[in-house]
């Protein structure tokens, strides 16, 4: 709802309210020109007032940066508005033009109006935000217990009211005067109901407005609140899940060992990583691909990640290799512990994958596993990598995977995250 | 294990962690290598405890009440600078550990790591050398990482040299230090010369990640 573009009051350039100023600013007018509609519609019964009321009470205040107070209103431009105002009133009541019963209704009505507006906006944005925080399970009560906006908020309540009051009871004075009038006196009535009903409309419409919309923030702010709770939760039934576990198994350390890996990972993925984390990067891939091989042979990865790219045909056979090497790791070194590193350089991604299991003698067992020569030289050069296989007896294997990067595709968003 | 196995002076260990079960643990596995001479398990015993006995060697917890390792590093670090402290946590979160490092720590570890590895980093950390998992490893060549955004105010203190790459890479590879020696050709000593400027670059340069890391996190 943002794109659209909205009408707002700008307190900013205000003379009054910031109306016109806003009005001009979405109509691309000039705002004098506004400022001089408003006050050539005064004699028209009121209706520049009445207009600017009605506006007044419903246009939000342009957002701007929060908690900024609005420009102070530029006194010395309220003259010659409040000269011309006089003045055209002026001619207009010597010309005759605006005099009669309806002229006079009209401008008591403008006065109710602007009351009205004086009260609303006892409940500007800013004020709602402070009663907000200061009382939030209710913060329309905010008002009451706020003691730095009571005295003008008191001000604006008995000005607003005394307007509205001294608008009611001119038009009850007048309205008997012209009853004696006849049959001019129903229309009259009806007039004067019409106009009650429009105006109590126009009271009770921003404040439902008003209320809606703080409403939907509040839910707003209510759904983020349980969405937060909901994983909290899960969280912690996982843990103590995992923990009874453990304290079953304790005799068997392989599953414990495992039980703690893995909750381990869940937890560190909960707490460290980004949301939504896919399968599209390097990092999350190649962290799936861990915590297979950790869940499947209960045995450790320690994983260290420097960079992250996204995953294509080459890095996707890239993940495919390492994870065979940690498989390969995983059943035949005999350790409780593989090292995997991976780093993303601007021209090339590897891996390593080291044990410092058993090793074996690369020229006499290389024929028979059959995981090496397929699954990891061969898949790395099929795509144009390389794979490069160190074991000695009794000294560990390191399986090193480079797979060249063509350009640079997709240097990371959001400076590096580690593994 | 490559230095010093022959010194028959032992060294005089402190431990602060908030989890008995866990000094518990520590003491009993380190008995055979160091000499444990005490341990804390709040800031304000550990603080007064360390100022006392002055050990050679302070292992210390990352999080606990009141501040954790932070406090006891920012309490006790001026007065006695003699004493060395080497991190010790199960957080792995880039937070953490540059934040104790850039707070005067010389190493940092997780609580995983063997009692054999665990000895080996105390006494590397005694002798003035820097102790760095792999996984702290990986986060310098990340935070140090080549990135033509980020401007560099100090080459001296902001950039990595070549060398100093490669040996954090193979520390990120799970090698052991002998190993990145033999890898490198190059003497154990040199190894540990290039990890302790590692770790004054780390505490000392302004880099935007480093000093993101450490104003982001207080240690709670």
């Amino acid at each position: 709802m943002t794109e659209v573009r909205r009408l707002y009051r700008d307190p900013d350039h205000r003379v009054v309210a910031g109306v016109a100023a806003g009005l001009a600013a979405h109509l691309s007018l000039p705002t004098i020109a506004v400022r001089i509609a408003f006050i050539a519609l005064l004699p028209v019964d009121g209706m520049g007032a009445l207009l600017y009321a009605a506006f007044w009470a419903v246009l939000p205040v342009a957002p701007g940066p929060l908690g900024a107070r609005p420009a102070r209103r530029d006194r010395r431009q309220v003259l010659p508005f409040l000269a011309l105002a006089i003045g055209i009133v002026g001619v207009s009541q010597l010309s005759g033009f605006g005099g009669g019963a309806s002229g006079t209704i009209g401008w008591l009505v403008a006065m109710i109006a602007a009351g009205a507006g004086v009260i609303w906006h006892l409940a500007d944005p800013s004020r709602r935000r402070q009663w907000r925080q200061t009382v939030p399970q209710a913060p329309w009560l905010g008002v009451v217990l706020d003691e730095t906006d009571r005295r003008s908020y008191l001000i604006r309540l008995i000005g607003g009211g005394v307007l509205i009051v001294t608008g009611i009871i001119g038009i009850l004075f007048v309205f008997p005067v012209f009853s004696a009038s006849g049959v001019g006196s129903m229309v009259n009535g009806l007039i004067f109901a019409v106009v009650a009903l429009a105006g109590l409309a126009v009271v009770v419409a921003p404040l439902l407005y008003r209320m809606f919309s703080q409403l939907r923030t509040e839910r707003e702010a209510r759904i983020r609140e349980q969405e937060r709770a909901e994983i909290a939760a899960m969280v912690h039934d996982q843990v103590l899940h995992t923990l009874a576990l453990i304290q079953r198994n304790a005799g068997d350390a392989k599953a414990v060992l495992r039980l703690a890996r893995g909750q381990e990972r869940s937890l560190r993925n909960w707490l460290y990583k980004p949301a939504a984390v896919s399968c599209e990067v390097l990092s999350a891939a190649l962290e799936e691909a861990v915590a297979e091989v950790e869940d499947t042979y209960a045995i450790a990865v320690e994983s260290v990640m420097v960079g992250d790219a996204d995953v294509d045909d080459r890095v996707g056979a890239l993940v495919a290799a390492a994870r065979e090497a940690m498989v390969n790791a995983a059943k035949h070194a005999k350790v409780q512990t593989i090292s995997l590193y991976a780093e993303v350089e601007p021209e090339k991604v590897s891996v390593f994958v080291r044990d410092r299991g058993v090793g074996f003698d690369l020229s006499t067992v290389e024929d028979d596993r059959h995981g090496v020569r397929g699954s990891i030289i061969g898949r790395m050069e099929r795509h144009g990598g390389k794979a490069e296989i160190r074991s000695e007896p009794g000294d560990g294997t390191e399986v090193r995977l480079t797979m060249p990067v063509p350009e640079r595709r997709d240097r990371d968003k959001d400076g590096n995250r580690n593994g | 294990m490559e230095t010093g196995m022959d010194e028959q002076q032992r060294l005089r260990v402190f431990l602060v962690d908030d989890h008995a079960m866990f000094r518990a643990g520590v003491r009993a596995e380190l008995g055979a290598y160091v000499e444990v001479i005490g341990e804390a398990s709040t800031v304000a015993q550990a603080v007064s405890a360390i100022a006392g006995l002055e050990p050679d060697v302070v292992l210390l917890d990352v999080h606990m009440p009141d501040g954790g390792g932070r406090a006891v590093l920012d309490a006790v670090r001026r007065s006695h600078p003699q004493v060395k402290f080497l991190a010790l946590s199960v957080s792995d979160a880039a937070e953490d550990v540059i934040g104790l490092i850039r707070a005067g720590a010389r190493g940092y570890v997780t609580k995983t790591i063997s009692p054999e590895d665990l000895a080996a980093a105390i006494r590397r950390v005694a002798e003035g050398d820097a102790v760095f998992s792999p996984r702290l490893a990986g986060f310098v060549l990340d935070a140090f990482a080549a990135r033509p955004d980020t401007p560099v105010a100090d080459p001296e203190l902001d950039l990595l040299t070549n060398r100093e790459r490669e040996v954090l890479r193979l520390l990120a590879r799970g090698y052991a230090y002998k190993e990145i020696a033999k890898e490198l050709y190059i003497s154990i000593k040199t190894v540990e010369t290039h990890v302790s400027n590692v770790l004054r670059k780390l505490q000392m340069s302004n880099r935007y990640e480093l000093s993101r890391w450490a104003a982001d996190r207080r240690l709670v």
